[in-house]
């Protein structure tokens, strides 16, 4: 994907792309009728800056060696990867309907083997990180010039092996790679702050050795910029802090625990595509 | 140092199968320039520091982080490199086993796990390093090769061949020395079995460091006229049915012997197989679902059993409870 000529459109068309995302996030799970609908809402406009604008591939040509990569390691978003990469021509918008189903490619949680597009199976959280280094690592051995995006839930960082992966990014000084906290707040027994507590965030990725971008994870200005300023940082790995909203889009799903992984209904479903509507 | 095994004499020295990696990985450093090595600080020990002196832009030391060195090995995969990453093969197994599972066989993807200190003859460091269970929760593993070798000749040529096989692959290794037992003209492939001899009476399913010793017992027990044959079963999986089914066919008693607990390793593997397709009595040398301990490897072979005197013992008196059965049944 390519920059369009002024920021002002630009932002406009990747805030119609998220709203079709989040419309396609919506539409599988209910036909699904199970699946993570919270957390699959809440990172959305990242998911949707990364693939409208940001990175580059070829969606007809999955494997392309110098694209640049996106690793869901917080694989319960899927529905959010599924629906980006039908939009962004990877496969036909159709089997978006087949989520979850028996023989479907679009397995409850992303599954390398059977769809193109998805880098790596994920869904036991924790491993994205480490992936994300060895391709990282793959990369500058061959002098590509690709970049490398992992995001991550912010419950998932309680995982000891994403601190690992985090030393060893920044040991090995991968400045190829971009990591992207999705900080909605909530995990499945309540607030994380509650579970067990994740905070200072922003110190701790300092300290581990990373430049550390803190931003609105909804205002694509601010999303935009943070990629591009992460870019620029040599010798060092770079993590978005982005905070956000579980549920976004929304009203009666925002900050609510009880949708991280359940669907909507019918009724929910049509209650919020008009509210999208009169919204947008 | 040659010694006299079944006939062939082999002039090769005792070697550890980790030793036989170390050059292996040298050799195929050179041949192919996508060959990447990980380790988790223990690359004197897995012999993975001399691929690391000669090409120090190849090696990839991730610290004592085996779960991460998982998932560093599989996105390198995901870069067009070939990566060897290697730790001791309690915590490259057991610690990492979930993103063995889930990053690797999941995903299928071209890792080459080889990991040494495999079994008891680890020795001093005791059980918590002792790996005894590694080929079960490996084997379990949809996806997963798992190979043992018996020597240094064999381990080499593993070496080599999973170079070449594109998937999951796990090999086990051992810290101590083990005496060459493979024929000079051996050639290795994945998922065949090597047949030393094949007895009337009864035939014994080897890996690692017990092929020599099942080929010790076999000596002894064809003296006392017992016709006794060994296979070198060292592709656990995929495992080499026809020639498991030839050997059950021909004889009356079949005995496994790993340096791995009873459970889930060869032992499960050959009975699982054979009770399905053609019953016959299977007796298991190992572990029996207990930890090791520590002690010099030569003590502890001793101690759990793994003795050529065991495995004979276990085969007289298994034959002859089954003869005076037989005898009873004749009576009755």
């Amino acid at each position: 994907m390519h920059r369009k000529t002024s920021r002002g459109t630009e932002i406009s068309f990747l805030e119609r792309q998220a709203k079709l995302v989040r419309t396609e996030i919506l539409r599988m799970l209910t036909i699904a009728g199970s699946g993570h609908t919270g957390g699959s809402l809440s990172a959305a406009d990242i998911v949707t800056a990364l693939y409208f604008s940001k990175m580059r591939y070829k969606s007809d040509d999955p494997t392309w060696r110098e694209r640049d990569r996106f690793i869901l390691s917080k694989g319960h978003a899927a529905p959010l990867l599924y629906a980006v990469l039908a939009l962004a021509g990877f496969f036909d918008k159709l089997i978006l309907k087949t989520l979850r189903r028996l023989g479907s490619p679009l397995q409850g949680h992303p599954c390398s083997r059977v769809l193109p597009g998805v880098e790596i199976s994920t869904g036991s959280l924790g491993q994205g990180l480490s992936v994300s280094n060895g391709m990282a690592i793959g990369m500058k051995m061959d002098n590509l010039g690709s970049r490398v995006y992992c995001l991550l839930g912010d419950g998932e960082i309680q995982e000891g092996q994403v601190w690992e992966a985090a030393m060893t990014a920044a040991h090995y000084k991968l400045d190829n790679l971009c990591a992207i906290v999705d900080l909605n707040g909530l995990q499945i027994d309540g607030p994380v702050s509650k579970v067990k507590a994740i905070e200072p965030v922003a110190s701790k990725w300092s300290a581990f050795g990373w430049n550390v971008i803190d931003i609105d994870g909804h205002d694509m200005n601010e999303i935009l910029d943070a990629l591009d300023d992460a870019e620029t940082v040599k010798t060092k790995p770079s993590v978005i802090l982005a905070h956000t909203i579980k549920g976004k889009g929304v009203s009666f799903f925002e900050g609510k625990v009880e949708y991280h992984g359940v669907a909507p209904t019918q009724e929910e479903l049509e209650k919020a595509l008009i509210e999208m509507e009169i919204d947008g | 140092m040659g010694k006299k095994m079944m006939g062939t004499v082999l002039e090769r020295p005792s070697m550890a199968t980790r030793d036989a990696y170390g050059e292996a990985l040298l050799e195929l450093g050179k041949k192919r320039d996508n060959i990447v090595v990980l380790d988790a600080d223990l690359s004197g020990s897995t012999k993975t520091g001399k691929f690391a002196k000669a090409f120090p832009g190849r090696f990839y030391n991730i610290g004592i982080a085996e779960q991460d060195m998982i998932g560093t090995a599989a996105g390198l995969a995901l870069s067009g490199k070939l990566p060897f990453a290697s730790t001791f093969a309690v915590f490259e197994t057991g610690r990492a086993w979930e993103q063995v599972r889930q990053t690797i066989c999941y995903s299928n993807l071209n890792v080459k796990l080889v990991a040494t200190h495999g079994g008891i003859t680890v020795g001093e460091d005791g059980a918590s390093h002792q790996a005894t269970e590694d080929i079960a929760l490996m084997r379990v593993l949809p996806n997963m090769t798992v190979i043992v070798p018996a020597d240094a000749l064999e381990t080499k040529q593993v070496i080599h061949a999973i170079a070449d096989y594109c998937g999951p692959v796990y090999v086990r290794l051992g810290r101590s020395k083990v005496p060459a037992v493979m024929p000079d003209d051996y050639k290795f492939k994945i998922g065949k079995a090597h047949t030393f001899s094949t007895g009337r009476d009864v035939n014994i399913i080897a890996m690692g460091i017990m092929v020599s010793i099942a080929l010790e017992a076999a000596k002894t027990l064809k003296q006392e006229g017992i016709d006794t044959g060994v296979i070198n079963m060292s592709t656990v999986k995929p495992f080499d049915i026809k020639t498991l089914l030839n050997a059950a066919k021909s004889c009356r008693l079949i005995v496994t012997a790993e340096e791995h607990s009873i459970v889930g390793g060869l032992g499960g593997a050959v009975s699982e197989f054979l009770s399905e397709n053609h019953p016959v009595h299977v007796c298991r040398i190992g572990l029996k679902d207990a930890f090791g301990c520590s002690g010099t490897p030569e003590e502890l072979m001793k101690h759990y059993g793994f003795t050529a005197a065991n495995i004979a013992k276990t085969v007289r008196k298994t034959l002859t409870s089954k003869q005076n059965e037989k005898i009873k049944i004749k009576n009755l």
